[in-house]
């Protein structure tokens, strides 16, 4: 009973965060950045900051993330760290020669105030940048937003520095994902290469954080999206935007900036969010659905049929990161579960708490921001007990004490594998988080049945 | 729209000469906004009539980021409008990252937006450049002119090239240049001359002379402007030609800054001289 002391009873607090619900910005920004070819994330800052958010992004996806840093010392922080990473941009070009160096900034150098923007100009100025080479920034100070802002603020840099309107249309689509697993953002793909469609999607960390093992150690895996791909996607005809905290920002930036049309739309989790997804790119693109996905989906549709008894009138509560709480909530609805609790670290505003009370109804208890904590989220369950948690692996703990099952959604997952090559978007996405519910209900039912009541066939 | 930011060493007397600017801008019809950039949230006063105003920070700190525009803008002295960034209390917390934080706030909230139909934004910032924060207002183009009140005294001098140090570092990759010296005079000796001379180096120009007058203490204690307090005084004819030479300078230039050596000769020279 590791957290035996937290009550049932919701006190006020203003000033006060436990156990949050999220992370810092530039853990989003670094995995935003592996999601570009032969990029090489920098953290202007001190050492420690590049340690952890390097270190969470390696537990999570059991591969060995790489990022470099300004290394801030005392002087750094009375002087800036511009020394720092002028010195850094020509080793990491000398050393690790990578294609394009993406910066974010830390708490520190925010604090600071370093123009990084004036810096990397400089940097070009004095040819620090080898001919060809690239070096962006992203502003990403952890005291705002949580990582999902860190990976929507990479994102929108990206289009800031790269994407352009040459003035010459092409028949393409742009997908900008939210912060989700690198098999997500691959089932995505397959199924807009499936419907027949061209498209640019970035980022694209696919393929980068899950590369295979060949016996042979890799710096810039195979994967993620070319700069001349995302350059060519201010000429692209449409975008999709999935998950509006994660990705809107880019999107918006693009039709500004660009001049490309766009659709913020759920990520493509259950059957409703792809029906969805799959139905705004069939109109952009005028083309139709094949019988291919057809198939898929009425697999799910029949498994979710089949099995209704044990998900009906279930009840759930959900943390985490929104985007992907808003569709889960949607599919989880959709399979008869009850939504008790959605609680998210990343301030996600209004319009989401609209949006989640839209899909679980008036009743569902949302709350979003650094007050939305883990804490909090326990103090809800000890309330009214649900019978199933949705959330990340530090939800491990109130799982245990609460004696509730707990399916692991979002990030960070430390303590389990699959995530990162099996997708829950998409049709047979969906049907791996339906396995993984299900799964969770009947081991339930089999370890709690009275003998005279252990099935065999469920 | 023009951006201009005033600079100078503390107590120059750079939030007087603003509002002072500023009044006369308005009343010759132009749209004016002003941003404070110093904690202690006194660059508005004269053109509220000393009202204090919530400041942006404090804004922030008690309602959270969820606050509109008019919370945080009031019109002041012939519908200009007036922003305080605010900042800590003296001996606590970063200064510097709150003008950071307050400048990025107003740009999400719209304030520079064209329906304001701004013809001018003033940032008056707090004493010397003293660190990224208070370099806010020149990066990224946020204030394109940069004018520095100075007199004729050593250490204004002294701030004032300092100033000019980093002006040229945020001119090298970008937009903001400096556009002359504004002497708010001390009575030191030939202060003209010396101010002219300090320009000349510096390869700017002084854009105008201010002379000394108690109308402006009349002024401040009745919490107003030499322009709205007496219109009809000498010293509002010199904030209004110093208003019009701003209005009309097209010397913009990457300042030449000296050293100490330099400057302390150019002191001697016509301090001496006298």
């Amino acid at each position: 009973m590791l957290l035996r002391h937290t009550t049932d009873k919701v006190a006020e607090r203003s000033a006060l965060t436990i156990n949050p619900a999220k992370t810092c910005q530039p853990v989003g920004a670094m995995y935003a950045a592996l999601g570009i070819n032969k990029c090489l994330p920098h953290s202007h800052g001190s050492q420690g900051c590049c340690a952890y958010h390097r270190s969470s992004l390696t537990r999570h996806f059991k591969d060995p993330i790489m990022a470099t840093t300004s290394s801030f010392t005392e002087g750094a922080s009375v002087f800036g760290g511009q020394a720092n990473i002028l010195e850094a941009i020509t080793n990491i070009f000398a050393l690790y020669d990578p294609e394009i160096i993406a910066v974010h900034t830390t708490c520190l150098s925010e604090t600071i105030g370093d123009d990084l923007n004036q810096i990397i100009k400089k940097a070009y100025q004095e040819g620090k940048i080898p001919k060809g080479k690239k070096v962006f920034y992203a502003s990403t100070p952890s005291f705002k937003g949580s990582h999902v802002t860190g990976y929507s603020n990479m994102t929108t840099g990206m289009v800031q520095y790269f994407s352009e309107n040459t003035g010459k249309p092409l028949k393409q689509i742009n997908l900008i994902p939210s912060f989700i697993e690198p098999s997500d953002m691959a089932e995505i793909k397959r199924m807009t290469s499936e419907m027949g469609v061209k498209f640019v999607m970035f980022p694209d960390t696919s393929g980068v954080v899950n590369s295979p093992m060949d016996g042979k150690f890799h710096m810039y895996p195979k994967g993620g999206t070319t700069i001349e791909q995302i350059k060519s996607a201010g000429d692209s005809s449409f975008t999709l935007a999935l998950g509006r905290v994660g990705a809107m920002s880019a999107a918006k930036l693009l039709d500004t900036k660009c001049k490309v049309p766009c659709e913020i739309l759920d990520l493509p989790i259950g059957v409703r969010g792809t029906d969805n997804f799959l139905d705004n790119l069939r109109k952009v693109a005028g083309v139709h659905v094949p019988d291919s996905l057809m198939m898929e989906r009425g697999q799910l549709v029949d498994v979710m049929t089949d099995m209704s008894q044990y998900t009906y009138n279930k009840t759930a509560a959900l943390v985490g990161d929104p985007d992907i709480l808003v569709s889960t909530a949607e599919f989880l609805v959709d399979l008869g579960i009850k939504i008790l609790y959605v609680v998210s670290g990343t301030p996600a505003g209004p319009k989401f708490e609209r949006r989640i009370k839209e899909i679980a109804g008036e009743d569902v208890k949302v709350k979003t921001g650094a007050n939305a904590d883990m804490f909090y989220f326990h103090q809800l369950i000890k309330g009214n007990k649900p019978d199933l948690i949705f959330g990340n692996t530090y939800a491990k703990y109130i799982a245990r004490d609460e004696d509730i099952p707990l399916i692991r959604i979002g990030f960070p997952i430390y303590d389990r594998v699959g995530h990162q090559y099996m997708p829950i978007m998409g049709y047979k996405g969906g049907l791996r988080l339906l396995e993984k519910i299900l799964s969770a209900v009947m081991d339930r039912q089999d370890r709690d049945a009275p003998e005279e009541r252990y099935e065999l066939v469920m | 729209m023009r951006k201009v930011a005033i600079y100078g060493k503390g107590g120059i007397g750079k939030s007087t000469t603003t509002q002072n600017t500023v009044a006369a801008l308005a009343e010759a019809g132009k749209k004016v906004m002003v941003v404070g950039c110093d904690p202690k949230a006194d660059s508005t006063r004269l053109l509220l009539g000393g009202l204090s105003q919530k400041t942006v920070l404090d804004t922030l700190r008690l309602e959270g980021e969820d606050l509109d525009l008019e919370d945080v803008v009031k019109p002041g002295f012939k519908g200009t409008r007036c922003v305080e960034s605010g900042g800590p209390e003296p001996g606590v917390g970063c200064a510097g990252r709150g003008i950071i934080t307050s400048i990025n706030l107003l740009e999400q909230l719209g304030a520079y937006s064209d329906k304001w139909e701004l013809d001018y934004v003033f940032y008056d910032v707090l004493g010397d450049v003293v660190c990224g924060g208070f370099a806010m207002p020149i990066r990224d183009g946020k204030a394109e002119e940069i004018y520095i009140v100075v007199s004729g005294e050593m250490m204004a001098m002294y701030a004032a090239n300092n100033i000019c140090k980093g002006i040229v570092k945020f001119a090298e990759s970008g937009v903001v240049r400096l556009g002359g010296l504004i002497c708010n005079s001390r009575k030191v000796d030939r202060e003209a001359d010396l101010i002219q001379a300090l320009a000349d180096k510096l390869g700017t120009q002084m854009i105008h002379f201010v002379p000394r007058d108690n109308m402006v203490q009349r002024a401040e204690i009745n919490r107003k402007t030499v322009i709205e307090y007496d219109p009809s005084v000498g010293q509002a004819d010199e904030y209004r030609m110093l208003s019009q030479a701003i209005d009309k300078n097209t010397k913009f230039v990457i300042p030449t800054p000296l050293e100490t050596e330099e400057l302390e000769k150019l002191l001697i020279e016509f301090g001496l001289e006298a």
